[in-house]
């Protein structure tokens, strides 16, 4: 038996290309929709993965330093290092903010990294692509390559400015907002910087007030306005542990003794995925199950409409004794014809469009192949509405 | 008569129920002997129709019987159960429009019968291009039915109608939309078919050109038939 289905997309191929290409187009854009949820998610591994920690300790009672503001002083680093089962230890601190180059801004996150052994210190950037890490103390930075900076080139945050030394890639935040690394002192003073017209005022109220600013008391104004104007917190302390140590039993000795919150790799990943891209998944989804329905609306018009367009040749089929089922395989073939060419469209259309968005879109086997399975399905039910009209077609409308 | 061709005795088809019921057809008493090609004549309304559709297992009759070839097809109440069947493998339908399928090539579009009858590709293609063949059409074999003349998709029309080597072949005006010469070719090619194959066949008409060549006629009024003999004149 020759595919009836088969023939008529050969004779109207024209028609059957311009409509898949048009549904292609829209699969695309939902493989993209899933694209972008996986690339959150690999943004906030990626963030973990490249922090180089076992633990995150954070001020405690808080989800910090990702999803919530944390502070903690910057001397409990020499603590935790002294508690058994912690390898390395070290300060970090991170700032999302529109870092200066010239009259451009870049949005970025800036992570102010302890000193320490080259790229073997938490909070490093494990890699390089250009140049090399950060040696001294100040106004030296390494930027990720999709800040757009160069090497050499010059940046402001806040009042410093910074060259670049060193690049590197796929060091993200959570939100997948590029990573530009400063020694931690500079980004400590970032952080809580206040403008000149603050400082001066806050110097005068210190200077007015007689129990900081007392006769026979030298030393003591300028020792209260010096602890005012600097800064003595970071956001987290980053822990690895020495080998044979469970992150669980150290993570629980921290927070036994040191009052702190702390937080394990799975417990983090628990907090970045189930807490802070949460309400984003969710919006992506439906985003997904609005599409699914366009598209399921489409493919059902379409099919419906060449349906339509062919009830005489189904009434003259039936009446030559042609099978229901023979006619119901006809439209279900030609919807998953469509289907299929919708895919191959739109799966094209994703991939090369996927490296053109801003932000970072994770296309995953996985999701090409429920993706598939799901357009298959769609066009099974979309096609049910035009098999269920053909299948009432009377024989008799041949003969008139 | 043997028992193939069409006979059919007192059929009756009613439309709705009660005092609103209207007959189409009224005892309509019918022979038609293989081998033989018989008009049916009648003005709009007159139930021919309603004939055509009983006479093709499309609907159903409310009494009488009929039989097409040797097969009893409808007898007061009952019928036979794969009336789908039936019209694949006993009727052939050609119509006022060739209503070939577009999408498929002359051939495809002669050979879909036996192949729907569960005959091989092969085979069927090649009854097919026999029957093409024997209605001087072989030469548009590949080509797609809107690539031919309209006396050209009839005549295909007429191949797949008699693909099958139904007993019983319905034309419903086929000539209609042809000029003299084309129709009279029609039905020429009707009566060599009938010849042939032995086929029974009833060619519901208007068409004053081709009604003298029919040998028996019947007209039908009010849902009624009554027949006549025709001219018979000479289609060769």
């Amino acid at each position: 038996m020759i595919s009836l289905a088969g023939r008529d997309i050969l004779h109207a191929w024209g028609k059957f290309v311009f409509t898949g290409v048009g549904l292609g187009l829209l699969i695309g854009v939902t493989l993209v929709m899933a694209g972008v949820y996986r690339g959150m998610v690999d943004d906030g591994k990626a963030l973990l993965d490249n922090s180089g920690a076992d633990l995150w300790v954070v001020q405690k009672d808080t989800l910090g330093p990702y999803a919530e503001s944390s502070s903690v002083n910057d001397d409990v680093v020499r603590a935790i290092l002294a508690m058994p089962g912690v390898a390395q230890a070290a300060n970090v601190t991170y700032l999302t903010m529109q870092v200066r180059k010239g009259e451009s801004d870049v949005r970025a996150m800036v992570v102010g990294v302890a000193p320490g052994a080259l790229g073997g210190t938490p909070g490093w950037p494990p890699y390089l692509v250009a140049g090399r890490q950060i040696t001294r103390g100040h106004y030296e930075a390494v930027a990720d390559i999709a800040t757009g900076f160069k090497l050499g080139d010059r940046l402001a945050v806040r009042r410093n400015h910074y060259t670049v030394v060193g690049l590197t890639r796929r060091m993200v935040s959570s939100s997948g907002d590029p990573m530009l690394f400063i020694p931690l002192k500079d980004a400590q003073e970032a952080q809580f910087l206040k403008d000149n017209d603050a400082i001066w005022k806050n110097r005068r109220r210190t200077e007015a007030n007689p129990a900081f600013n007392r006769p026979g008391v030298p030393g003591l104004l300028d020792a209260v306005i010096a602890s005012q104007s600097s800064n003595a917190f970071v956001n987290a302390v980053l822990v690895t542990l020495k080998p044979g140590h469970a992150p669980d039993e150290v993570a629980e000795s921290i927070r036994r003794w040191k009052r702190l919150t702390v937080y394990t790799r799975a417990q983090m990943e628990g907090i970045l995925v189930g807490k802070l891209i949460a309400t984003s998944a969710k919006q992506i989804g439906m985003f997904l199950v609005i599409l699914a329905m366009v598209s399921a609306a489409i493919v059902a018009f379409i099919i419906y409409s060449l349906t339509m367009d062919k009830i005489r040749e189904i009434a003259v089929l039936k009446l030559i004794g042609t099978r229901n089922r023979t006619i119901a395989a006809m439209i279900m073939q030609q919807a998953l014809a469509l289907g299929v060419i919708g895919f191959v469209v739109g799966k094209i259309s994703a991939t090369f469009s996927a490296p053109l968005f801003p932000k970072y879109v994770l296309l995953v086997p996985f999701d090409s192949v429920a993706g598939f399975f799901a357009v298959l399905a769609i066009c099974v039910l979309a096609s049910v509405v035009a098999i269920r009209m053909a299948l009432k077609v009377d024989p008799a409308e041949a003969i008139g | 008569m043997s028992g193939k061709g069409i006979r059919i005795e007192g059929l009756s088809k009613r439309y709705g129920k009660g005092d609103t019921s209207v007959y189409a057809l009224k005892d309509v008493n019918m022979q038609v002997a293989p081998g033989e090609v018989v008009g049916l004549i009648g003005p709009s309304g007159s139930g021919k129709s309603t004939l055509l559709k009983c006479l093709g297992a499309v609907i159903d009759p409310t009494a009488g019987r009929m039989s097409l070839g040797d097969e009893a097809i409808y007898d007061d109440g009952w019928k036979v159960r794969d009336l789908r069947a039936l019209r694949r493998d006993k009727i052939g339908f050609v119509f006022q429009a060739p209503y070939l399928i577009p999408f498929l090539d002359v051939t495809d579009n002669v050979a879909l019968l036996p192949m729907l009858a569960g005959v091989a590709n092969g085979e069927s293609r090649t009854k097919a291009l026999e029957l093409l063949t024997a209605l001087d059409v072989q030469h548009r074999a590949r080509a797609m039915p809107s690539q031919l003349s309209g006396g050209e998709q009839q005549r295909v029309a007429i191949a797949r109608g008699l693909v099958n080597r139904p007993p019983v072949i319905l034309a419903d005006e086929p000539t209609a939309p042809l000029d003299s010469e084309r129709a009279m070719a029609v039905i020429r090619i009707l009566n060599d078919m009938a010849r042939r194959f032995e086929t029974a066949i009833i060619v519901v008409t208007h068409d004053e050109k081709i009604i003298p060549t029919f040998k028996r006629i019947y007209h039908i009024r009010d849902g009624v038939t009554h027949e006549e003999a025709g001219e018979g004149r000479d289609v060769q």
